[in-house]
């Protein structure tokens, strides 16, 4: 048997207000609600609600064969809480049909991570339990911003009591090796890792509505089809994606809804193939060998590496900064500063800085709020200083980036 | 006295210290009872100053000339006032609902004129030859391929062939010509040559049709169309040097802008320079006598301005401003690095970093490197009262240009209380005494003053009272009788 395994990723970052040097000690409101509001009731017509539906009719209509699995941050959920909370009920509902696994992520999106452990596990603790307050689910699966991960990640999450860790299957880490295998990373002893088919995975991500695109319009037939052609040692199949993949980036009129909406029973067709969660792949599946990942690596962009949050002194810096005021945050005990610094360590905020800006940068540009790299780190900086000042923190000279 | 004057922008649409200057000497100039029509490429009908009429090159209308107009030796010029506002008037919101329908044409200096001039802006054969090559429509009715024979000068004899047999050819070609009003974008960016040359057409027309004593024209984007303004209203051309290419951009500059800049100093029958320092640079450069060059210095328009923000100030750490154009003249990149040398001394100082520039990213991207970023704030272009605001919450203002022909701001800056550290290689420095001032490229100097600035109380406030005495000394209206000098030199 081979399992296809889809995880899809949900996010919405607290996007800051246009914030001044004159609003620095004057305003300590940093986000712009309006906007967050505006953009997450536009994800949630054009995706969430109407993509979450229809996987709830695809797991009652394949009773039970049909299995996914979601990574809600923090953040989004707090923003479904706060704007949508009926489209976190369908969330809700998937949660108890047992054909849907919730993951463990950090709370806040963050690249904790790369600079500062325990910052890293309160996040994910706080999240843990953020998911098992609305879902009802304790987590066993952890993914990291972005896919980010290394072994030195991997042992965390391990550590934590984590059973599986995704990351992308990139071809600098596999080689010669499948992504369709689990592996233990180097380093770990009980964590499997499971790699992003990443291949597949775009061909519904990025190429689905591509008319250039030698395979375009692709049917669900098709897809199952090229599954088929798979070696039938390979274990899983890993589908991941951004959820916002149905709706958002591919608008309804490419017919995404439609290609998932007959995908499950193309792929059950073939008796080989299956449905499960990461989790139900950890239990059954042992690794077959190690896999070793020095370096933190993520599924963004064409290199796969770090420099789209944490290449330029800007970035680096401005990141440095934000970090640097965790203890002074802590020791407040005030968990309202906890969690507007939090949404601070965002790895979207250093995104948006990013200055590579001609393959991957037209990406990035989409995505950012500002019309600029410079314009992010002038946001920020502005309302880290006041922040700052806020807390009593004293600078302490050059911050080398 | 009457002066045409041509400038590239006047408050409160400017990107640079010229716009400031130019109304500085209007006011000056009215002082001194100098009548001035000023021509910026485009208005937006909120620029005022005292018995200066601004008006846009975008509002004048002009019309080709249909052969018989040019056999005549007649261009049609009008100025379409309601047509000039990129953004609506204040009065319009408050007049009434604001009207899609074209009005009709306001008064302007003439609605129609009839001038026995055969005028161009480059009054030259070969470039009247080819702006007809370049614009076929506008110049219909003319054949196109076989030219008349060329007229040499326009009082010889040649002249009146040239026009006969132009009218000779408008008895069989008649055409009806329609009114054409150019574009102007305003400001320095996009098709800024293009831009020049368009604005020289327009002034030239518009130069003709009324008489003035003398055309004055600022930097270089005018040199075109002063020339041919004070050919076209035969008077005298005061060319006035406010920023040199060479200040802009060292010895990389612009061979276009260098050559026009070449072309109006040289032409000019005086150059007003804004410091002996820029003085030396054209005569050097582009080997203009001394005795065609005077110098007038910038001022500080008079405000009783008191530190009303200073209550309003949010920052309690020192800080230190830079405020520019984050150019390479600008020298924004020794800001940074005084600061970087200051900050492990004194981490509690801020530094602010305002205005805007194609250097702008690469001073920011710089700060991070330097380890600034919790240091440096960057606020952008500042317009208006937020000037004054951020002048008046610094403790220090740093001006440190590489080449600096004037540099008004810290006469601003000294105006409202900030003690200010300046760059030799400044004009500006010529008239101040009461500033500390250091070599743009002596960053450990420049750290050292920017720390002295903060540690020593007394220093201070020498500095403080003794620079507002000074400026409140430098007053356009002395500028303005000294320019009148300059004029009368030409003018009997």
């Amino acid at each position: 048997m081979t399992q296809v395994v889809f995880y899809f990723q949900i996010h919405q970052p607290w996007r800051l207000r246009r914030y001044t040097f004159f609003d620095i000690g004057k305003h300590d409101d940093y986000f712009d609600d309006a906007e967050n509001e505006r953009i997450l009731r536009r994800v949630v017509e054009k995706c969430y609600r109407p993509m979450t539906l229809l996987l709830e009719e695809l797991i009652e209509q394949h009773a039970g064969a049909f299995r996914c699995a979601f990574s809600i941050s923090g953040c989004a959920l707090q923003q479904l809480e706060r704007w949508s909370p009926e489209t976190l009920e369908i969330f809700q509902r998937l949660a108890k049909t047992g054909c849907v696994e919730f993951l463990a992520e950090t709370s806040h999106h963050s690249l904790a991570a790369l600079i500062d452990e325990d910052e890293f596990r309160a996040q994910v603790r706080a999240q843990h339990d953020h998911i098992e307050r609305l879902f009802g689910q304790s987590p066993t699966t952890f993914r990291n911003t972005e896919l980010i991960t290394s072994n030195q990640i991997a042992r965390l999450a391990e550590d934590m009591g984590y059973q599986a860790i995704l990351a992308e299957g990139a071809d600098h880490i596999l080689d010669w090796r499948s992504p369709h295998l689990v592996y233990r990373p180097e380093g770990c002893e009980k964590i499997r890792v499971l790699l992003r088919s990443y291949r597949l995975s775009d061909d519904i991500a990025f190429r689905f509505s591509n008319r250039a695109w030698a395979s375009w319009p692709l049917s669900a037939a098709t897809f199952a089809q090229w599954l088929g052609e798979l070696p039938t040692s390979d274990e899983f199949v890993g589908l991941f994606m951004d959820y916002e993949t149905f709706g958002e980036h591919q608008w309804e009129d490419t017919g995404i809804f439609d290609f998932m909406r007959h995908l499950p029973g193309e792929v059950l067709k073939n008796p080989r193939f299956g449905f499960a969660t990461p989790a139900e792949i950890a239990a059954k599946v042992d690794p077959v060998s190690r896999l070793d990942i020095p370096h933190p690596f993520s599924w963004a962009d064409a290199e796969r590496d770090l420099t789209a949050w944490l290449d330029n002194a800007m970035q680096r810096a401005s990141h440095r900064s934000v970090h640097g005021l965790a203890e002074a945050v802590r020791a407040t005990g005030d968990p309202e500063t906890v969690e507007t610094w939090r949404r601070m360590t965002t790895s979207d905020h250093f995104y948006y800085m990013c200055v590579k800006f001609f393959s991957d940068g037209d990406v990035h540009k989409y995505f950012s709020p500002y019309a600029t790299p410079h314009d992010a780190y002038i946001t920020l900086m502005n309302v880290l200083g006041d922040l700052r000042r806020r807390l009593g923190v004293p600078r302490e000279g050059l911050l080398v980036p | 006295m009457r002066v045409l004057m041509l400038g590239w922008e006047f408050p409160p649409h400017i990107s640079g210290g010229l716009g400031t200057a130019c109304q500085g000497i209007c006011e000056g100039l009215a002082a001194a009872e100098v009548e001035v029509l000023f021509v910026v490429p485009k208005a937006f009908g909120d620029e005022s100053a005292p018995r200066t009429r601004v008006v846009g090159a975008n509002q004048v209308q002009w019309m080709p000339q249909s052969p018989r107009d040019a056999a005549l030796g007649v261009q049609r010029v009008r100025l379409r006032l309601d047509e000039s506002a990129a953004s609506p008037m204040p009065q319009a919101a408050a007049s009434g609902p604001r009207m899609d329908v074209p009005k009709p044409v306001r008064d302007s200096f003439v609605e129609s004129v009839w001038v026995d001039s055969p005028l161009r802006p480059y009054a030259t054969p070969s470039g009247f030859w080819s702006e007809r090559a370049g614009r076929s429509s506008g110049w219909d009715g003319l054949p196109g391929g076989s030219a008349p024979p060329l007229p040499p000068e326009r009082d010889t004899p040649g002249w009146l062939r040239w026009a006969q047999a132009l009218a000779a050819e408008a008895q069989t070609q008649e055409t009806p010509q329609d009114w054409v009003q150019d574009q102007f974008a305003g400001g320095y960016g996009g098709d800024l040559f293009d831009e020049v040359a368009r604005y020289a057409r327009v002034v030239a027309h518009l130069a003709a049709q009324e008489s003035f004593d003398l055309v004055h024209g600022h930097d270089w984007m005018t040199a075109p169309a002063a020339i041919a303004a004070a050919k076209a209203a035969d008077c005298p051309l005061v060319m006035h040097a406010h920023a040199l290419e060479r200040d802009r951009s060292g010895q990389a500059g612009d061979v276009r802008v260098q050559e026009l800049e070449r072309l109006g100093l040289t032409t000019a029958d005086l150059v007003v320079c804004v410091s002996h320092y820029t003085a030396n640079i054209v005569h050097h450069d582009y080997g203009v006598p001394r005795d065609r060059l005077r110098v007038v210095h910038n001022a500080v328009t008079q405000k009783e301005q008191q530190r009303e923000w200073h209550t309003d100030r949010t920052v309690k750490d020192p800080i230190v401003l830079f405020l520019g154009r984050v150019t390479m003249q600008k020298g924004p990149e020794y800001f940074l690095e005084a600061a970087a040398r200051v900050v492990p001394l004194r981490p509690d100082v801020t530094f602010v970093f305002s205005g805007s520039g194609d250097m702008l990213p690469r001073m920011i991207e710089y700060s991070a490197r330097l380890g600034l970023a919790e240091h440096v704030h960057f606020t952008g272009f500042l317009r208006g009262k937020d000037v004054e605001r951020i002048y008046s919450s610094a403790d220090v203002y740093v001006m440190p240009s590489v080449s600096e022909p004037f540099g008004i701001a810290p006469l601003e800056a000294m105006a409202l209380d900030v003690p200010v550290i300046l760059s030799s290689q400044s004009g500006v420095s010529e008239v101040v005494t009461h500033a500390l001032k250091v070599d743009f490229w002596d960053t450990r100097e420049l750290a050292n003053k920017i720390l002295a600035m903060l540690e020593y109380e007394p220093l201070r406030r020498d500095l403080v009272e003794s620079g507002r005495d000074e400026v409140r000394r430098m007053r356009w209206e002395l500028r303005g009788t000294h320019l009148r000098q300059v004029y009368e030199e030409l003018v009997s």
